[in-house]
């Protein structure tokens, strides 16, 4: 009996993260408050969902067996996604370079970094369906308008994270090459450019990597690709083509994905 | 010849790294320029090549006042100061011809440094310059690749390679243990007046100034206190230039000032 019986345990609680009781309460009661109406006003309804699931499992049984009888329009239309991914790629990682350059607060002058970084915003701003819509609307139906779309995507993508690249690169190096009297092009080239090679290169295959993907859903805007003979084939209910479409485009995400692991494991 | 005149530099946060530091090298000429962290050694050195811009003052190399250069006058005038630096400051993904023949950055078109097609009488004198500084058949070794005394030998080189009529030295052997120091700065010296040309080196390593230059400058709070010969560097001179021993403000300061050059390094 070393310690007086007079002494309290003192009790501990973690303190709350919302420090003002009031304030606590309310926003609580604001979350669930939103979460009922949104499930009233969405009308989510318990029995519409049990009709649906038979109607799903009756959908996916007719897909069986696929039918790849029109394999001319499937490669078709998977040959023209894959052109649109490449070209698109193609153009868009080069003009990502100057866009990267211009958004790197240590090398571009302030009026160029907010033009360029006021354009990765915007471009990465809008998912690639709603640019795809837009260009639909402007230059008609086809893969005109799905090369623009992956075009701008890949600016916006490549040119923000390599800006951020450049952004992070060992100043020394620079400055070496200002203290040789090199011109802006010369100081880019050898003080900037050998510092981001490989991060480029991991960029450039990854961005190949997700315009295949994406080369094969703007169909269903329009712009081209496989995708409009998958919206196609759902449309006329030819669910086994349309799984025959799936497991092609499946195939090439999956070939594309290896692929591209392969060499950004091997550009370190 | 290098004219200084009451040179100022004020950071724009109002930290006052030099306070009117005169100085006139006259021709060939070792001289070391030694002084506690903080001192402005660095400041004072990158103001001769506007890597940092002066707020007051005049330098002049050869008849030509460097502080009224516009950004093409000035790369042309860099073109001929060699610098070489603490850290190296190698491009390190490039080869070491690569890193030497970036000596002459200034000097090719933007299609020949893109290419590395350097002309031939460079891609010579680079092999020349290589087996000078005891680096022959390393031409295709990454910088990287090397040791701390081989990297300083490629800095060395790449500094030579511009032809320099001034060779500016920022700490160039305190990455590197004493032995390959020694050595290293016996060849920036022993260059230096082969070449017929002043060379200006910060170095903190007070035995090693005394031991090589052939004229010390004391710097301290931004003002020069001591301009001799190693002879007359006494005990009075050391307290002069280093003043009461309170080493952890001159640490602090340190930090400041490197920051400040970086800072104001990556700029334009």
């Amino acid at each position: 009996m070393s310690a007086p019986a007079t002494v309290s345990p003192r009790r501990w609680r973690r303190p709350p993260v919302i420090a003002t009781p009031w304030l606590r309460w309310v926003a609580v009661a604001g979350v669930i408050a939103y979460l009922a109406f949104a499930v009233v006003d969405l009308e989510f309804d318990y029995a519409r969902f049990v009709r649906g699931v038979p109607r799903g499992v009756d959908m996916v049984v007719s897909m069986f067996p696929p039918d790849f009888s029109r394999w001319d329009l499937l490669l078709g239309g998977l040959l023209e996604s894959l052109q649109m991914a490449f070209f698109a790629t193609a153009i868009g990682v080069v003009v990502s370079i100057p866009i990267a350059v211009g958004a790197a607060a240590n090398v571009a002058p302030k009026w160029l970094y907010a033009v360029c970084r006021g354009y990765i915003g915007v471009s990465r701003t809008f998912p690639e369906v709603l640019i795809a819509i837009f260009f639909v609307k402007a230059f008609g139906f086809g893969a005109f308008a799905g090369v623009l779309t992956l075009v701008i995507a890949s600016t916006g993508f490549v040119g923000k994270l390599l800006a951020e690249e450049i952004e992070a690169i060992d100043p020394g190096q620079v400055e070496a090459m200002r203290a040789t009297g090199a011109g802006p092009l010369g100081v880019l080239l050898f003080g900037v450019a050998p510092q981001v090679m490989p991060r480029y290169i991991g960029l450039v295959i990854y961005r190949l990597d997700i315009n295949l993907r994406e080369s094969t859903i703007l169909g269903i805007v329009g712009a081209g690709g496989i995708g409009a003979v998958l919206y196609n084939s759902f449309a006329r209910y030819e669910y086994d083509f349309s799984l025959a479409i799936l497991l092609a485009i499946i195939a090439v995400v999956l070939v594309a994905e290896w692929f591209s692991g392969f060499v950004r494991a091997r550009t370190k | 010849m290098l004219e200084i005149d009451n040179l100022t530099k004020t950071y724009a946060d109002g930290l006052q790294a030099l306070r009117g530091c005169s100085l006139t090298v006259p021709g060939a000429e070792v001289v070391a320029v030694i002084g506690p962290s903080g001192a402005g050694k660095s400041t004072f050195i990158r103001c001769i090549n506007r890597l940092v811009t002066p707020t007051g003052g005049s330098i002049r190399l050869d008849g030509t006042e460097l502080t009224a250069l516009g950004e093409r006058g000035l790369r042309g005038v860099r073109r001929h100061i060699g610098m070489i630096f603490q850290e190296y400051n190698l491009i390190e993904r490039l080869t070491v011809m690569e890193n030497v023949l970036a000596g002459r950055l200034g000097a090719v078109s933007f299609m020949q440094a893109l290419l590395r097609r350097f002309p031939q009488a460079d891609v010579d004198r680079a092999f020349e310059l290589l087996a000078r500084v005891g680096l022959e058949g390393y031409e295709n070794s990454r910088a990287d690749a090397l040791s701390g005394g081989q990297r300083q030998r490629v800095g060395i080189a790449r500094a030579l390679m511009q032809e320099p009529r001034l060779l500016l030295v920022d700490e160039p052997t305190s990455s590197l243990d004493p032995k390959v120091a020694r050595s290293i700065l016996a060849l920036i010296c022993e260059l230096a007046s082969e070449l017929g040309i002043p060379a200006l080196i910060n170095i903190h390593d007070v035995g090693l100034a005394l031991r090589f230059a052939r004229r010390v400058i004391g710097l301290s709070a931004g003002e020069i206190v001591f301009d001799g010969a190693p002879a007359e560097v006494d005990e009075a001179a050391l307290s002069r230039i280093y003043g009461a021993d309170d080493w952890r403000d001159a640490f602090r300061q340190e930090g400041e000032e490197d920051r400040h050059v970086a800072g104001e390094g990556m700029a334009s």
